[in-house]
């Protein structure tokens, strides 16, 4: 059986998931996206995995979420918002979620995953040591490549949105 | 106490949710709202095996897909700034050059 706190937080994330896609106003859908991710942050937290659940929080709410957010207000015009979705789209994408839903909900609940005997949760959850370790032994060229992945995709960003234009225009002016 | 198929039923939920709004929707932002919808719902699927099977990788591919999902959000608006420049709207449907 699942307990309050689980109940609560599955309807919070995927309620605000809903309202992030079916909003008005964009940034409306930008805060409950952020909402969505503390709850994934808060279903980390009730599977004892503190570390990651701390990473979420300060990668996806402190930062994803800002950036999104600072997107929509430079992108925010009048007109740019009120086109509508097809209707019969939406009525085929509702139903291709629905099919997606029970088509892999039907393979799991028939598994044997479903079983409660499956995993035990009684034993000691994973230590932040045992993580820290993997990733400074076996891991740690997954971790250099992550950061230079990293390195590489915010230069590339900030080389993306630098305003070409701007120096030719400065240098006419002169 | 919660069972991992619990935690898979909400995966499965979030990921369908993903998948509607990658169908439906032409804003180009909320696309990538689905996208990280769907990345979140890989995850929780990640960190939910990990704990039950007790296997510590799930939570270390789990802190890796977070830190890429972060590099490829901010490729992505980056992309979507550029867009909105050259058509002045970030509606997909509009942006032709792009195809084939």
């Amino acid at each position: 059986m699942v307990d309050a706190y689980f109940v609560g937080v599955a309807i919070l994330t995927i309620g605000t998931s809903i309202v992030a896609l079916e909003s008005k106003e964009l940034i409306y859908g930008a805060i409950a996206l952020a909402i969505s991710m503390l709850g994934i942050a808060g279903f980390f937290l009730l599977l004892d995995a503190q570390f990651v659940a701390m990473f979420q929080i300060t990668v996806y709410v402190g930062a994803v979420a800002v950036l999104v957010i600072f997107t929509v207000m430079l992108v925010r015009t009048q007109d740019l918002f009120s086109a509508k979705d097809d209707k019969a789209r939406k009525v085929g994408g509702i139903i291709l979620a629905l099919v997606t839903m029970g088509g892999i909900g039907a393979i799991f609940i028939v598994s044997g995953i479903s079983n409660p005997m499956f995993g035990n949760l009684e034993s000691t959850p994973i230590d932040v040591k045992e993580i820290g370790k993997s990733m400074l032994t076996y891991y740690s060229p997954a971790l250099i490549v992550l950061g230079l992945t990293l390195a590489g995709a915010v230069i590339g960003a900030l080389a993306l949105a630098r305003r070409e234009g701007l120096l030719k225009e400065n240098e006419s002016t002169n | 106490m919660n069972q991992l198929i619990d935690f898979v039923i909400i995966s499965i939920a979030l990921f369908s949710i993903g998948i509607y709004g990658l169908v439906v929707k032409r804003n180009a932002i909320r696309m990538i709202f689905s996208i990280e919808i769907i990345a979140n719902a890989a995850n929780l699927n990640l960190v939910a095996f990990s704990r039950h099977v007790h296997n510590v990788e799930g939570q270390v591919f789990a802190l890796f897909s977070i830190a890429i999902a972060a590099a490829e959000v901010a490729v992505a608006l980056g992309i979507i700034i550029i867009a909105y420049r050259l058509y002045k709207q970030i509606d997909v449907h509009e942006f032709r050059s792009l195809k084939g």
